[in-house]
């Protein structure tokens, strides 16, 4: 493969889906077989939606990379579109983190838990500081009455980074294919 | 449906301690199917979209008045043209996505196609099959043309009705409402997109929201949260002739004309709350682009726009109606075409504010949904519109109520309960 069309992309979660195939099955990133990038990257993303969905989103922030980063949610709607209009737009840790003010302090919003479910974990290109990893998430919501219901489904495009000894997001593009928001999007996906 | 009108309740009055509305005109089908009737498809003008949302010759989108789908298109002359989505033939939907750019319309059961002014073009097998089958001599193809809606556009946006008799957009909207789509609307927009937000509730709950400018400060906390409370804004609410349109206008009266005002401004407000900083602020930065420098303005439009300037985020928000108890608000933020790349990361981040994950907006969503919850078996009850005095009409504060009952003696009106005019 080319790792220099990789290089070249101005923003992983924004190129083009690739076909999975073009990366081989046996290269080494950051020191760590594909194997082994594979599970880390896995156990990155368990760890992300058990932090958003056992309500510890204090801590969301933090698997973000610290300089610049990225968090986004879009619909599929607005990207086949062609056009930008996100629902959340985060640009830095410190605006993740005011969104969890907001969500603790100022908004009103109904009793619910929510459950993400992630699989179809792909690695997508591996460029030699960063990964452009895809997957499939549905995140379940339970309402105060017992019930529970799809609240949304769509796919991570993520672009991953090894920094001090962890994987982190440098950019997180949510886009989701449930683009009639069910009342309210407060926590993050 | 045909309900008798006698099962609704009794003729709505303002009393002096407030004007009272059943709680049965949120959760009653009867209603509902009397809204279709006469307001969304009666003497009223109905948001369909922007004219920015179709820039081709055969662009199309489907949307719904009310309930009933459907189609804007542009024609191969350029002309907007807003139909019923349903075949003329057996009735299926004519266009089954929701935008696209097409020759003619198709419709898959039987494939009769229509060009793009409506005039119904193709019949398959009209002459039969070897002489078998085919449309009676007397079938003729003018006649099936489909069903168009009366269409005005102004400054770009385009309304539709299904009134012959409706007066003209212009006369409908007036002269204060209008100026403030020429505000708004002054040069060419971009579109950033679109966010759907479906909401388990009556549609007449998120109309009493927008026309209701003194919820927002106390539902809505996310300003006062951060110590962001605008002590010095000055606001007031203006309604058009008939009460049925209202806008809401809020800006710095005491506008800082200085760097040192506006610390001296901001000095007491901030402590509102100490103990929350925004960690990130470049969320609220952003440029003066009005003359008049609003910062809030929410103009509702009846029955089913709102046109919001928040700051630099621009929308305009169309409800679309399901049941009784389910409706969805279609938002399309935009831009103006000529904005430089600052002033789109600018939207961009102040897009956070809202929309169904507004940061300042969200909470409507759930403002609508427990009053919904709560009335379900109350339909008899009423609630009381009060503050500000019992009555609509300009006021140039933003502590009122009015605009609310407004709406209501307009619905009475359109829906010929012959009440709320009392006083």
């Amino acid at each position: 493969m080319s790792s220099s069309s990789l290089l070249s992309s101005q923003s992983a979660a924004f190129s083009k889906d690739k076909p999975s195939a073009m990366v081989p099955d046996d290269f080494i990133w950051q020191g760590y077989s594909a194997l082994e990038t594979q599970w880390r990257v896995e156990r990155l993303l368990s760890r992300y939606v058990a932090c958003i969905d056992d309500d510890n989103l204090e801590a969301w922030p933090s698997f973000f990379t610290q300089e610049a980063c990225r968090y986004e949610i879009i619909t599929r709607e607005n990207v086949e579109r062609g056009l930008p209009l996100t629902l959340v737009f985060c640009t830095s840790q410190g605006m993740l983190a005011d969104r969890i003010v907001s969500l603790r302090e100022a908004n009103i919003y109904p009793q619910r838990w929510y459950r993400h479910i992630v699989s179809n974990v792909l690695i997508q290109a591996v460029a030699e500081d960063y990964l452009e990893v895809h997957s499939h998430y549905v995140v379940l919501q339970t309402r105060r009455n017992g019930q529970t219901s799809i609240f949304s489904a769509g796919k991570y495009k993520d672009r991953i980074v090894f920094q001090n000894g962890e994987l982190k997001f440098a950019e997180k593009r949510v886009v989701v294919d449930t683009h009639s928001i069910d009342t309210l999007l407060v926590s993050p996906i | 449906m045909n309900a008798p009108m006698t099962q609704f309740a009794k003729p709505w009055v303002a009393n002096p301690d407030g004007y009272r509305v059943p709680y049965e005109v949120f959760t009653d089908q009867a209603y509902y199917e009397q809204e279709q009737e006469h307001i969304f498809r009666g003497e009223t003008w109905s948001f369909v979209g922007l004219d920015a949302e179709l820039p081709n010759n055969g662009d199309f989108k489907s949307t719904a008045i009310g309930d009933t789908p459907v189609i804007v298109t542009r024609d191969q002359n350029g002309q907007l043209h807003v139909f019923k989505n349903l075949c003329m033939h057996r009735g299926a939907l004519l266009v089954r996505e929701s935008r696209g750019n097409v020759k003619s319309f198709d419709c898959v059961y039987h494939q009769w196609s229509f060009d793009l002014t409506g005039a119904l073009r193709g019949v398959p097998m009209r002459r039969g099959v070897r002489g078998e089958g085919g449309m009676p001599a007397a079938f003729d193809m003018a006649n099936f043309g489909l069903d168009a809606l009366r269409v005005e556009v102004m400054n770009g946006l385009i309304f539709a009705s299904f009134s012959k008799t409706v007066e003209p957009l212009a006369d409908y909207l007036g002269e204060g409402i209008v100026a403030n789509i020429q505000r708004i609307f002054n040069r060419p927009i971009r579109i950033m997109g679109d966010y759907r937000q479906y909401i388990h509730g009556n549609w007449k709950l998120y109309a009493e929201n927008t026309r209701d400018p003194y919820h927002g400060s106390l539902l809505h906390l996310f300003h006062s949260t951060f110590g962001l409370y605008r002590a010095t804004q000055k606001g007031f609410t203006y309604m058009d002739p008939s009460n049925r349109h209202s806008l809401l206008k809020a800006t710095a009266s005491a506008a800082p004309t200085s760097a040192s005002e506006d610390q001296e401004v901001y000095k007491d407000v901030r402590s509102y709350n100490t103990e929350f900083r925004l960690q990130d602020a470049s969320i609220l930065a952003g440029r003066p682009e009005f003359e008049d420098r609003a910062s809030l303005v929410i103009n509702a439009i009846f029955p089913n726009l709102l046109i919001q300037q928040i700051a630099n985020c621009l929308a305009v928000r169309q409800s679309v109606t399901h049941a009784p108890n389910a409706f969805e608000i279609v938002w399309t933020l935009f831009g103006y075409a000529d904005d430089d790349e600052e002033m789109q990361m600018i939207r961009m981040k102040q897009s956070n504010l809202v929309g169904p994950a507004g940061l300042i907006s969200m909470e409507d969503g759930e403002a609508i949904e427990i009053v919904q919850d709560a009335v379900i078996r109350d339909g008899k009850k009423t609630s009381v519109l009060a503050m500000g005095g019992v009555h609509a009409g300009s006021v140039d504060h933003m502590i009122t109520e009015g605009p609310i009952i407004g709406f209501w003696e307009n619905y009475a009106r359109y829906l010929k309960l012959g009440a709320g005019l009392k006083k």
